[in-house]
């Protein structure tokens, strides 16, 4: 039997599964791009690549606490030994390898196309005098123990000349030869996944692993009394994605279970009940489908908080239901409908002017909102009463409704209180004007000052890099980017110099240009010369020149070998040192990073601005403080994300202008939603909370939802007295609404928290609102409702 | 030898007077009577490869108990500064600082100095076997390093003087290299 029922109910399961087939094949994404505005500057370019795949967020710190320092050096070595197998890890370390001492082979065999001291005039005779005087000088110090295996073969000290540009600031302390904290009391080791900081899932298991190592550990050394902490940039990204999911698992349950009942007692049906998701899945679905559609990936922020955006979609079923269910269907289409689409519309413009958004972010969250709340009333009109069938009864529930029914003829009697708030809230709202909103990105952040604190406290024990300042250059090929650095290197060596920053790094130094390894190298004498100016050279030396075979054969081999390449560093971690900070882009462009670090003692470990710029002007380096960068980039956000909103409001107004076609009814409706607005954000304010995005996508969801209660109880005013479906199906939704963001407004996540905070209350005022402020007095003819 | 006549003699309950014999134990309360002070030092150094021995010189600075300042002038000015755990080295401008805690061979190189002349037989003797030889007024105190892997650097040291007052310290390496420096009191106290 084909009825008209089934085959609406075949179009729509069709297209379900067309939109699965879509989200099945989407990519979804939990990376920084979010954060990346559309038409991104260098700078910010920079600051999401650092984010995204800087060797900075691959990091994890881990610290073992407990026992004794033994156990803890017992466990640190095996764990070490356990991850440095694992090709997962980029570099385990814990200071066993004794940092770059332990690459001292390899610096010793390609000394000369590293050292930079390493120039023509230091192999003249007079030059090399000098140079191995200094050598035999520092035999006599406590330094030249380092040095005496190799006097024969690098008697310039080309060695010390290398390591003496690295950094020489902080080193971990160690305890029973391994890193320990500053107090001793933890040992701790730094690891660096092979997976990008944004790869969540790849995070995940590297994460895994050393928990599972830590244990494997813990149990072959029988010391089972130490406890690991782990921090980092994966670590917080995970558990992040961690608190949400859990967070939004728990408290969906809690509130589907709080909206069952409500809506179980209202409807008495468990078929109305399964009905009633049909809009939502299918708003979920469309939305997420949308978004896939047109950005191509879609963020997993936005699916999380989009899906709290189209609660409103949740209402469309109860009005269907309760309005339906009293007057029939076919009068449900023609009376209620149109003040439902209308309510629809304007949630599409509000969410629509996000659209325009810069950040991509947003842009997703308007997306979905949009398709979603659209295909959700589609599917209510369309669909649902195909499925519901011809018998829908919904109990009448008088009593409660005379109750409210009689409520609503006295609220009235608030409207000049009403006025009055108003007035009392523009004027708190223009006081408080500077301390609305917040610029402090930490705000949307989900780690908690005690992790915060925790990973501060680690960080400064292993002395890893916080990496807010850099210097980048990119170039079209690997050779002119590190000619670049070098570029780049030469005048940030005279800011050292003169104190402005305390150094830098740098992969050249580890993988020097062609073009300057190939001078340095022609630098080198012939064997025969060099043997001649060594003997005129250290006729008086306590180091006779006969004893230097090893020297000359050693640069005669540097000068055949030629250049190195970063291939010959493969597998130390002068490799990993040169990859970390130079990156070959999708775009086929080679980028170098060179982080600075500020200058000992400075406050705040702050760098200044404009030395650096101007240092650097002309260069074709670019100064970037991402602290900074990320800070301007978010208010900028902000900024925006609050513009397109009050367009979006204008739009709201044309809108409900044209369709309402009175002055007056326009705008009792309009200062209703504004009123709504304002005063969530004072009690927001007197609460303490200074507002951030989701606050402002909260704002917009109570025009939302808002105007659709403004919309029904302005109805009456053409000439039909609200009647008892209308006035239970609002109260429904609104106690639904309530309900699931006032659980939301629960969550320890702040971005969840943020709009449950906002609108679970702005539902409640906008219907209180609505009807003091929208529904007509009593008696009093249509439009001439207000005073 | 003295000492074990001196056991010898008590276990014989014949032992009747404090004069005749030096041992560690007074040695090193003689030493830790010294308020600390300026000297001179040359230090030589013997490297296999080197014709001749390489030679330093400048001052020192001991402030009891745990700070010990070296300062080399010739041939290139140097200063080491030895403070509780705290090795700082500065050479041409550029400062170096070791926390001893993290190097233990370091730790065992310096302790030796810094605790024969605070006479700190405790400290000594975590890192080396200690034996005597001579008297008050010409002892000579020899250390021999406990750990293997110091060993392997260091075979021994041997600090000889007179009274509380050091003259004389002498590093054999592992290798065979040496070095020697002689101490010279400016101002003794």
């Amino acid at each position: 039997m084909k009825s008209p029922a089934v085959r609406v109910f075949l179009v729509w399961l069709a297209l379900m599964l067309a939109g699965l087939v879509v989200v099945w094949n989407s990519r979804f994404t939990a990376d920084m791009s979010f954060f990346l505005p559309s038409n991104p500057s260098a700078e910010q370019r920079a600051l999401v690549g650092q984010l995204q795949d800087g060797s900075v967020s691959r990091l994890l710190m881990v610290s073992v606490g407990g026992g004794d320092p033994d156990q803890r050096a017992a466990v640190s070595r095996a764990l070490r030994k356990a991850l440095a197998a694992d090709p997962d890890f980029l570099s385990v370390q814990n200071g066993e390898a004794g940092g770059l001492e332990g690459e001292r082979d390899r610096l010793l065999a390609h000394r000369y196309a590293l050292s930079p001291s390493v120039a023509p005039e230091r192999f003249t005779e007079d030059g090399l005098r000098a140079a191995v005087t200094d050598t035999i000088d520092l035999l006599s110090s406590p330094a030249g123990m380092l040095l005496k295996p190799y006097l024969a073969r690098d008697p310039t000290g080309e060695v010390l000349s290398i390591l003496g540009q690295l950094n020489p600031g902080a080193q971990p302390q160690m305890r029973g030869g391994v890193w320990a904290s500053r107090d001793g009391e933890r040992a701790m080791m730094l690891l660096q996944t092979r997976v990008l900081g944004s790869d969540l899932d790849g995070q995940a298991v590297a994460i895994d692993k050393v928990r599972a190592g830590f244990e494997q550990a813990r149990a072959s050394t029988g010391s089972a009394a130490l406890s690991m902490e782990l921090s980092g940039p994966g670590q917080f990204a995970l558990q992040a994605r961690e608190t949400i999911k859990h967070e939004a698992k728990r408290l969906s349950l809690i509130s589907s279970i709080a909206i069952w009942l409500v809506l179980f007692w209202v409807y008495r049906s468990f078929k109305l009940l399964a009905l009633g998701l049909i809009p939502v899945l299918s708003g979920t679905l469309a939305g997420i489908v949308m978004v896939s559609l047109v950005h191509g990936t879609v963020f997993g922020v936005t699916v999380g908080f989009g899906s709290a955006l189209i609660g409103e979609a949740v209402d469309y079923a109860i009005y269907y239901f309760v309005q339906a269910g009293h007057q029939g269907v076919n009068q449900w289409r023609r009376v209620f409908w149109p003040t439902i689409r209308l309510g629809v519309m304007t949630t599409a413009i509000g969410f629509g002017a996000l659209l325009f958004s810069g950040f991509p972010g947003l842009a997703q969250l308007g997306l979905y909102a949009l398709s979603g709340v659209v295909t959700a009333a589609l599917v209510t009109r369309f669909v649902l009463p195909s499925l519901t069938g011809p018998g829908l009864r919904v109990p009448a529930h008088e009593v409660w409704v005379r109750r409210w029914m009689a409520l609503l003829g006295q609220a009235h009697r608030l409207r000049w209180a009403m006025v009055a708030l108003a007035v009392a809230v523009s004027a708190f709202l223009w006081q408080q004007r500077d301390r609305i909103w917040d610029s402090n990105l930490s705000a949307l952040s989900s780690v908690t000052a005690e992790e915060a604190n925790a990973d501060a406290r680690m960080r400064s024990d292993l002395a890893a890099p916080d990496a807010r300042y850099l210097v980048t250059v990119s170039a079209a090929d690997q050779e002119a980017a590190l000619q670049a650095a070098e570029k780049a290197g030469q005048r940030l060596d005279a800011l050292v110099e003169q104190g402005v920053i305390g150094g830098y790094d740098s992969p050249a130094r580890f993988l020097p240009s062609a073009q300057l390894q190939q001078q340095r190298l022609s630098s080198l004498p012939e064997p025969q010369a060099l043997r001649e100016r060594l003997q005129r050279a250290l006729v008086d030396s306590p180091l006779s020149a006969s004893k230097l075979e090893p020297f000359i054969g050693d640069t005669e081999a540097a000068r055949v070998a030629g250049p190195m390449t970063r291939a010959d560093l493969d597998g130390s971690a002068l490799a990993l040192a040169v990859d970390s900070l130079m990156t070959h882009g999708k775009d086929g462009r080679w980028t170098v990073m060179l982080p600075l670090r500020p200058a000992p003692g400075s406050p705040d470990a702050a760098i200044p601005t404009q030395p650096v710029e101007q240092a650097l002007a002309g260069s074709g380096a670019l100064f970037v403080d991402l602290k900074t960068e990320f800070e301007g980039l978010y208010s900028t956000y902000v900024e925006e994300a609050v513009e397109l909103s009050l367009m979006g409001v204008l739009a709201i107004a044309l809108l409900l202008a044209v369709s309402l076609r009175s002055v007056a009814r326009l705008a009792r409706v309009l200062f209703t939603l504004a009123l709504t607005v304002g005063l969530v954000m004072v009690m927001l304010n007197l609460a303490g909370v200074r507002l951030h995005l989701l606050h402002l996508v909260g704002l917009l969801l109570i025009v939302a939802v808002g105007s659709n209660y403004a919309l029904f109880l302005d109805h009456p005013g053409e000439g039909e007295p609200l009647d008892p479906a209308t006035l239970l199906s609002m109260a429904v939704a609104v106690l639904t609404t309530v309900i699931g963001f006032g659980t939301l407004a629960s969550s320890s996540v702040p971005v969840l928290q943020a709009v449950g905070i906002t609108v679970g209350p702005g539902a409640l005022l906008a219907l209180i609102l609505s009807a003091v402020l929208v529904y007509p007095k009593p008696g009093a003819r249509p439009g001439k409702a207000a005073r | 030898m003295m000492r074990r006549i001196a056991v010898a003699l008590l276990g014989l309950g014949l032992w009747t007077g404090a004069q005749a014999a030096y041992d560690i134990d007074q040695l090193m309360s003689d030493l830790a009577t010294q308020k600390g002070g300026r000297a001179r030092f040359v230090e030589k150094r013997h490297v296999a490869l080197l014709d001749k021995p390489v030679q330093a010189s400048g001052e020192m600075v001991f402030s009891p108990p745990d700070r010990l300042e070296k300062r080399t002038l010739l041939p290139r000015p140097e200063t080491m500064v030895l403070d509780k755990d705290t090795l700082s080295l500065e050479r041409d401008k550029r400062k170096f600082t070791i926390h001893l805690a993290n190097r233990p061979e370091a730790q065992a190189f310096v302790e030796s100095i810094r605790s024969t002349l605070a006479g700190n037989r405790k400290a000594l003797e975590q890192d080396y076997a200690l034996a005597l030889e001579g008297e008050n007024q010409r002892w000579v105190l020899t250390l021999v390093p406990k750990d293997e892997a110091i060993l392997a650097l260091l075979k021994r040291i041997t600090v000889s003087g007179s009274r509380n007052q050091v003259r004389h310290i002498e590093y054999l390496q592992a290798d065979g290299d040496r070095s020697e420096i002689s101490i010279d009191p400016i101002e003794a106290q």
